[in-house]
């Protein structure tokens, strides 16, 4: 399964491999915000919690279809699939790949970010726990949308519509979260609530994806 | 003791049957050739037997984690150097010997090339190179020689003889004549009487 996650990476980062995307994409989104919006801060600040978790939301769904469309076309999906390595161990593992490269470096700078559209300091705690606790469940989710549509060609306006749905609680309670970090509310509901919903979602996904290529596999 | 039993086997693709009524055996050191014209079904016949789909009706005994298959596509990594690519399937399989796999397909001089820089048939003979590094005792092969020339075709066969020779099983399906000593199985009296009605079995049950 190592094997598995290094070798992912490594594509990755390597040419073509899109890392950098989801960043980039987020980048566009909250810079060119505040020029939609207008510069102010009475202006932007209601809507920075909204908008940072809609930016990682949809950078996330913007390489979603190469977790498991790029390993079908090339046969490498039917030679996991008859390997020793379990499936769902194989959905748990590229699902995780996946987080890393996108999920993580978002992380990473939405603080940064966060600045951009006058998000106040003390909320940016809040920023960083939902982000952390929210995307994973994001990229889990998505493997599942990638692998009932794997033998799709074009099937990334399917997948969105898959998707989207599935991410609207994670989304309610991340923007939730921090909005309560920014008028010094109580955090511990919206995080309970964030936290199981990513549990419940790395506990089941993987074995429902894993039934989902099988079956595409046919 | 035999690596692969195969009773009274159908198979299905896209819901119409395309073989049925197929056994055979192959124990250790043995090799079947599938034969057959194209669509026949010999493709979904290994997909079957490799556990990719189910059997329509029929038997597949055989011991557990025994296969290593090799289809059309090689699974190759553009981005990922020929040993990369290797070392990937040695570390999923569990240790094979990358070196013998790369002396086996003689892509020695090519170990560091990206996969990507890989002419047709050397992409072809890295994939074939992929099933030294499995271990696996039971080797399903699809069209294993599509885009190979003659000396890497001959080089492939003693690749075959030699797993052969050490127990290992292999089921082929292939046009060319490899220079085997294995068993021919023509698939042309296996095909399928053509069903009575177009639909997909259990189509009308479903709304009677």
């Amino acid at each position: 399964m190592i094997a598995l996650l290094r070798r992912d990476l490594a594509l990755a980062v390597r040419a073509g491999g899109g890392f950098g995307l989801g960043v980039a994409f987020f980048l566009i989104l909250c810079a060119l915000v505040p020029f939609g919006v207008g510069p102010d801060t009475a202006a932007l600040q209601p809507i920075a919690a909204g908008i940072l978790w809609l930016g990682a939301l949809l950078a996330c769904l913007l390489s979603l279809d190469r977790i498991f469309a790029l390993d079908h076309e090339d046969g490498s999906l039917d030679l996991l699939a008859t390997s020793p390595l379990p499936l769902e161990g194989a959905v748990a593992v590229k699902a995780m790949a996946h987080w890393i490269t996108t999920g993580l470096p978002l992380i990473v700078v939405a603080p940064l970010f966060g600045i951009l559209l006058h998000l106040p300091p003390a909320a940016i705690p809040a920023l960083l726990g939902s982000l952390l606790l929210g995307t994973p469940a994001l990229s889990m989710l998505g493997a599942f949308g990638a692998a009932v549509t794997v033998g799709l060609r074009r099937g990334g306006l399917l997948l969105s519509l898959l998707v989207l749905p599935l991410y609207i609680p994670t989304l309610i309670f991340g923007t939730e979260m921090i909005r309560r970090g920014q008028e010094g509310g109580d955090m511990g509901p919206p995080l309970l609530f964030l936290a199981g919903i990513t549990a419940g979602v790395l506990a089941v996904i993987p074995f429902a994806a894993a039934a989902a290529l099988r079956v595409n596999l046919r | 003791m035999s690596l692969l039993a195969v009773h009274d086997l159908a198979v299905a693709r896209g819901g119409l049957r395309t073989v049925e009524g197929v056994s055979f055996t192959i124990d250790a050191g043995q090799a079947l050739i599938l034969r057959g014209p194209n669509g026949i079904g010999k493709t979904t016949l290994l997909r079957t037997v490799a556990g990719l789909q189910p059997a329509v009706t029929g038997r597949i005994e055989m011991p557990e984690d025994a296969v290593a298959y090799a289809a059309h596509a090689d699974g190759l990594k553009g981005a990922l150097t020929v040993s990369e690519n290797l070392g990937f399937w040695e570390k999923v399989f569990g240790g094979g010997d990358i070196d013998r796999a790369l002396s086996a397909m003689d892509l020695t001089p090519l170990a560091d090339r990206p996969a990507a820089a890989l002419s047709a048939g050397q992409k072809r003979r890295l994939g074939l190179a992929r099933l030294v590094v499995s271990r696996r005792p039971l080797w399903i092969l699809d069209e294993p020689t599509v885009s190979l020339d003659a000396a890497s075709v001959l080089r492939f066969a003693d690749m075959v003889r030699e797993h052969l020779a050490q127990g290992g099983a292999a089921l082929i399906a292939t046009h060319i004549d490899l220079g085997l000593d294995a068993q021919v199985l023509d698939l042309t009296p296996f095909r399928a009487k053509p069903a009575p009605a177009t639909r997909p079995a259990g189509f009308n049950e479903a709304f009677a």
